[in-house]
């Protein structure tokens, strides 16, 4: 096996589409061995909320608006055919259908693999989010500079 | 000395090989998992990953169909 094969991926999307295309790679490659770090930054950050619906998170009002329409994993829209929230419906009725790993799956096979998972500093000020809002599976709060410590010598995706 | 039976026939991409990663990493040292897949991608990819990852990979035989039966040892 080559040594320290490697991919990070910057988690910027909240959409249901791209958070699936995001956990996909990320857990298939944690299976074949490589070491994964997913950087969750803005719309991305509501994939690892510890609460998944809709809910008033955020420091004052503003945000509090914002984090409720954001929402999180449960309520991520689709980038295309979104039908007012149908859509991840129906796409998690055919990919149930048609055995294909849901998104929720794709989350905690991500857990299983521990595939490193770390928030954006800046996104999370920004939207009045800490890391209590986070699930534990976290593993840290990071800026770019750490980012790029961590990402050096392997590959890295922006999705 | 464990034996332990994965049943990945109907799964796809990544799952094959995630579910086996996942399965094999909760395996003592010397324990084997039976890994019932599909030919295709996951008889391609499991077992060459397993090799990858230093599992021993004992067998690999047909069932029936389109289905094999991987034996790895950890």
């Amino acid at each position: 096996m080559a040594e320290n094969k490697k991919l990070s991926i910057i988690a910027f999307s909240g959409d249901f589409d791209k958070l699936t295309a995001v956990f996909t790679l990320g857990t298939g490659a944690a299976a074949v061995g490589y070491e994964v770090n997913i950087f969750f930054t803005f719309w991305g950050l509501d994939a690892i909320k510890k609460k998944q619906g809709r809910s008033f998170t955020g420091g004052n009002w503003l945000t509090k608006i914002f984090g409720f329409m954001m929402g999180g994993l449960k309520v991520t829209p689709t980038s295309r055919f979104n039908f007012l929230g149908a859509g991840p419906k129906i796409f998690r009725y055919l990919m149930k259908k048609n055995n294909v790993a849901t998104l929720e799956e794709l989350v905690e096979a991500a857990k299983a693999l521990r595939i490193n998972l770390y928030a954006c500093e800046m996104a999370m000020h920004v939207l009045g989010l800490t890391k209590d809002d986070f699930i534990p599976e976290v593993k840290d709060v990071l800026g770019v500079a750490s980012f790029l410590n961590l990402s050096e010598g392997g590959q890295t995706l922006f999705i | 000395m464990a034996t332990k039976v994965l049943d990945i026939t109907k799964e796809h991409c990544p799952m094959t090989f995630v579910k086996t990663k996942i399965e094999l990493s909760k395996l003592n040292e010397g324990d084997i998992l039976e890994v019932l897949l599909a030919e295709g991608e996951p008889l391609d990819n499991v077992p060459r990953n397993a090799k990858e990852q230093g599992y021993n990979v004992i067998s690999i035989e047909h069932v029936e169909g389109t289905t094999h039966k991987v034996i790895i040892k950890k």
